[in-house]
């Protein structure tokens, strides 16, 4: 069974060749060197499901257009929420501002653009009835309790929502996207003697309901459930340097902050990034290969196009440890004379597009995932992520570890204590001394902020031995 | 007309909507903000950002049963299609006899005037904004020629109304708001360090009033003073040792104390501080309260996101945990009644989150709390999120200074901080007189006798 969604104006037809022709001219009266715009309508609904009560069902329609216009380096930005002729062409002219009384420039002929499909849904899961996804919070839920009867609480939440986007340029190019998008996510708290302890699960995708046939509400449930009781009773952490096992998977977190950000060409451009002025240098250990790659299918960071009208692409960033490129927006190829490279994204119509990530990924290595913790004398095994951050300036970057054990004698053994582990992005990659054959791509669920703007994104990391790297436990 | 009554009239009519097309509650929230932002780099413009927005909330209540919406389109005929839509959704909820407005008679009545608005925030022009930004910029590059870079020197203004109604049937309504304003001025400079490395920093004024902001010369100066000091920073040996706080980095301490004592955590039972109230969570030293009512200030509102009227909480006192901050669904939740502490924003319903929340300044000058120190670190920035609210294990990146001989030395970066919260604020053992109320959540320098620091 369906329901039908709401008519959104982009459907309709509202914005066609004619308006985005009267926008660009308006916004290019000033004397800009380009502009661009941005059409956005968003449909969003949760379900939160919590002591076994349906807690809230929301929806949101959010609606608008974001015009930019760039003059040299310098960036004109306005936006307006209601798709009205008059609230978009204020917009326009406020954007057109930035260049100061220069003679009109002309753009191309609008024209629509064809775009590749990386995450066809046959039926986005806003369209499925609401009693369905009720449904499986319920699954989750009660598989959650009946893990253990010492898992006491218990939520589960499910996030939807469908982005359509026109983007036109003064290049005339008119692309247009729909962008379906599905999270889930279980939470519980077990206890037992006194002691608590939370966990969580979850995931998903550009993807309707088949989601859940291939990562079962029951699946997330158990896990949850699993990780706090697996943390339950978690030792003291050490504290201090020593040999890193990082899980496959979500470990690419460490692979998005320490490396990651600092490849994003905003940053080099300005030569704000310690990996400013080092393309074609040794950055990482040979063993590492480093992608993002917009178009792996269905996947939370796939972009058919990118939020300046640019084809989500897959590009090599380190090969065999050597530097290869930078992430691009349009402000950055154009510094680099490079073609951009399909990251220029933005949280919504209210932003000016940046250089982001997509699916930021480590390739799989030689070794065989059991002899890289057979290696390791004592240290610790990484296997879950509550989230990091990087200082792009001096490298430094951070990430919380909600899962984690000690390795003794080549063995996993003990749970620790969730702890925060340190290093530094150009030591921490020549420092990646195995890496396995095991390559996993996170389920959906990590989302990247940056300048205060939020996108969705993937990581993807083989099992990864790091020879030093400060752990900050309590324990000396 | 007035922009609030202007507010208040839609969402009146919204809520009367709502009521009319079957729900026996209603609850609208109608915002509406313009911004400018203006950014400088290098003595150049980079950014000049304009936008006006208005978005409007709703949260109906139906056979008991609850829906929470949002909207940025308030054309009549689309809002009115929204509210049915609200109301219908509801359908798909279950009845929560706790999840239910507060009861009656307990909506604010009298809604202070906080002052929390100059009308002349928006007139700031764009060139005005970037001069002060070019300035300030300026200021913090011409410090020292090891400034060698610069992230830019960013302006912002803001200035909005809300507007709150409740309807129901069968029961008192509540009609509210209120405007705002804001401004800001940031400078962020670099340096380079041996080895390829940057060194950032940054300093900011905030007020709402255009008379209250720094001087952007002396905010761009110490944007630069504190860059040039972390030239050079390197690790530590790994070893125990005390820890000082300044404002900056104490701040982000106290705001994760603010998420394991808001009601919400406490009835998802995620939070070491269960069963606490009216023992000792923290040293003698430590007085902390949530106060939405003081004039001017950031986190003041004169309503909370239930309608029901704010006020001072005293969170902590003597280092005794008083109370919880509680909305009225996790106050029913725990069997209590609400504190007033709902915040509300566009898009979701009331709950809990903290106003001017505050550490009291003590006695202390803050060079005496590095008084007869051999060895300890002095932290001015953190980095991560590594906070457990269920056990209460802190662990976080930090840089600073270490601190030899009784004062802050040489710079310190790229090491991790670590201990359980319950023993880090009983082991605050002095705490400084220097109170930075530019934010909501504030505290002064504070020390703490003890925690692990991983390094080398």
């Amino acid at each position: 069974m369906t329901q039908p969604l709401p008519a959104s104006p982009l459907a309709r037809g509202v914005v066609d060749a004619a308006l985005a022709r009267s926008l660009l001219e308006i916004a290019l009266s000033s004397g800009g060197d380009w502009a661009d715009l941005y059409f956005e309508y968003l449909t969003a609904a949760d379900f939160v499901l919590e002591d076994e009560k349906v807690k809230s069902v929301g929806r949101g329609i959010t609606c608008g257009l974001g015009v930019r216009v760039l003059k040299g380096d310098a960036t004109g930005y306005a936006y307006c929420e209601q798709l009205d002729p008059e609230a978009m062409r204020r917009a326009a002219r406020a954007a057109a501002q930035i260049a100061a009384a220069g003679a009109s420039q002309p753009h191309e002929a609008v024209r629509s653009i064809t775009l590749p499909d990386f995450y066809p849904v046959a039926q986005p899961s806003l369209a499925a009835i609401p009693d369905a996804k009720l449904e499986l919070l319920r699954r989750a839920d009660r598989a959650a309790r009946a893990a253990d009867p010492r898992i006491v609480k218990v939520s589960c939440s499910l996030a939807e929502s469908l982005k359509e986007v026109v983007i036109v340029g003064a290049d005339g190019r008119l692309a247009r996207d729909t962008q379906p998008m599905v999270r889930f996510s279980v939470g519980v708290v077990a206890e037992e003697d006194g002691k608590r302890q939370s966990g969580s699960s979850g995931g998903g995708g550009r993807k309707g309901m088949e989601y859940f046939t291939e990562h079962s509400p029951e699946w997330h449930g158990a896990e949850a459930a699993r990780v706090a009781l697996a943390m339950l009773h978690a030792a003291d952490a050490p504290a201090g340097e020593m040999e890193v096992v990082l899980g496959p998977g979500d470990s690419g977190i460490l692979l998005h902050e320490a490396i990651g950000h600092g490849l994003e060409a905003d940053f080099n451009r300005k030569q704000t990034s310690n990996y400013s002025g080092r393309v074609g240098q040794r950055v990482a250990s040979t063993l590492c290969t480093v992608v993002d790659d917009g178009t792996i299918g269905h996947t939370r960071g796939a972009i058919n196009v990118d939020d300046e009208g640019n084809e989500g692409r897959r590009n090599v960033l380190i090969q065999d440890g050597v530097l290869v490129d930078y992430m691009h927006d349009r402000l950055s190829a154009k510094h680099f004379r490079r073609t951009p490279s399909g990251n220029g994204r933005r949280e919504s119509f209210r932003c000016q597009p940046l250089p982001r990530m997509t699916n930021t990924l480590l390739g799989a290595g030689p070794h065989d995932p059991d002899e890289i913790v057979r290696s390791v004398k004592r240290g610790i095994y990484a296997r879950r992520f509550s989230g990091g951050q990087v200082n792009i300036n001096n490298g430094d970057f951070v990430f919380s570890l909600t899962e984690g054990y000690l390795i003794e004698d080549g063995r996993i053994t003990t749970p620790v204590k969730g702890v925060n582990l340190i290093g530094n992005g150009p030591d921490v990659l020549t420092k990646v001394t195995m890496l396995g054959r095991d390559f996993q791509l996170s389920d959906g669920m990590w989302t990247c902020g940056k300048d205060g703007q939020s996108v969705p994104v993937g990581v993807g990391t083989p099992t990864i031995k790091i020879a030093a790297m400060t752990v900050g436990g309590t324990k000396a | 007309m007035d922009l609030v009554e202007e507010l208040q009239g839609i969402a009146q009519k919204a809520a009367a909507w709502a009521v009319a097309a079957g729900a026996e509650a209603a609850e609208v929230v109608v915002g509406d903000g313009v911004e400018l932002t203006t950014k400088v780099r290098l003595g150049e413009p980079e950014l000049v950002q304009e936008a006006g927005s208005r978005a409007l909330g709703l949260r109906v209540f139906r056979d008991r049963r609850p829906a929470v919406t949002q909207t940025t389109d308030l054309s009549d005929d689309a809002l009115r299609r929204f509210v049915q839509e609200t109301v219908d959704l509801a359908k798909l909820s279950e009845p929560d006899e706790l999840n239910q407005l507060p009861p009656d008679g307990s909506f604010a009545t009298a809604i202070p005037d906080l002052d929390l608005f100059d009308e002349r925030v928006l007139a700031i022009t764009a060139a005005q904004g970037l001069a002060l930004a070019k300035e300030a910029e300026a200021a913090s590059r011409g410090f020292s020629p090891r400034i060698t870079n610069s992230e830019g020197a960013t302006f912002s203004r803001s200035s909005g109304a809300r507007a709150f109604a409740i309807e129901g049937r069968g029961r008192a309504g509540f009609l509210a708001g209120y405007r705002s304003s804001g401004l800001s001025l940031v400078v962020e400079p670099l340096a380079d360090d041996a080895g390829g490395k940057k060194r950032n920093g940054y300093w900011w004024t905030w007020s709402r009033f255009c008379d209250g902001l720094e001087p952007a010369a002396e905010v761009g100066r110490e944007a630069a003073r504190r860059v040039v000091a972390k030239l050079g920073a390197e690790k530590i040996p790994t070893a125990r040792m005390p820890v000082v706080f300044d404002p900056q980095a104490g701040r982000a301490l106290l705001g994760a104390l603010a998420g394991v004592i808001s009601g919400g955590a406490i009835y998802r039972r995620a939070s070491y501080l269960l069963d606490r109230e009216g023992t000792a969570i923290a040293s003698p030293l430590v007085n902390v309260a949530d106060d939405p009512l003081v004039p001017r200030a950031p986190g003041s509102r004169p309503y909370d996101g239930d309608g029901l009227p704010t006020r001072r909480n005293v969170v902590v006192e003597g280092g005794v945990l008083r109370t919880f901050l509680l909305d009225t669904y996790s106050a029913r939740k725990l069997g209590r009644s609400s504190n007033g502490c709902a915040g509300r924003g566009i898009g979701g319903g009331p709950h809990v989150t903290t106003s001017n929340f505050v550490l009291a300044p003590g006695a202390a000058k803050r060079e005496q709390l590095f008084a007869g120190l051999s060895r300890a670190l002095y932290v001015t920035d953190l980095m991560g999120f590594g906070f457990n609210a269920t056990t209460g294990d802190f662990s976080r990146g930090a840089a600073g200074f270490l601190v030899e001989n009784g004062a802050p030395g040489r710079p310190v970066s790229e090491v991790t901080i670590s201990a359980n919260f319950d023993a880090l604020w009983k082991s605050v053992d002095m705490v400084a007189d220097d109170l930075d109320a530019r934010s909501a959540t504030a505290c002064p320098s504070f020390r703490v006798s003890e925690m692990m620091v991983a390094g080398r």
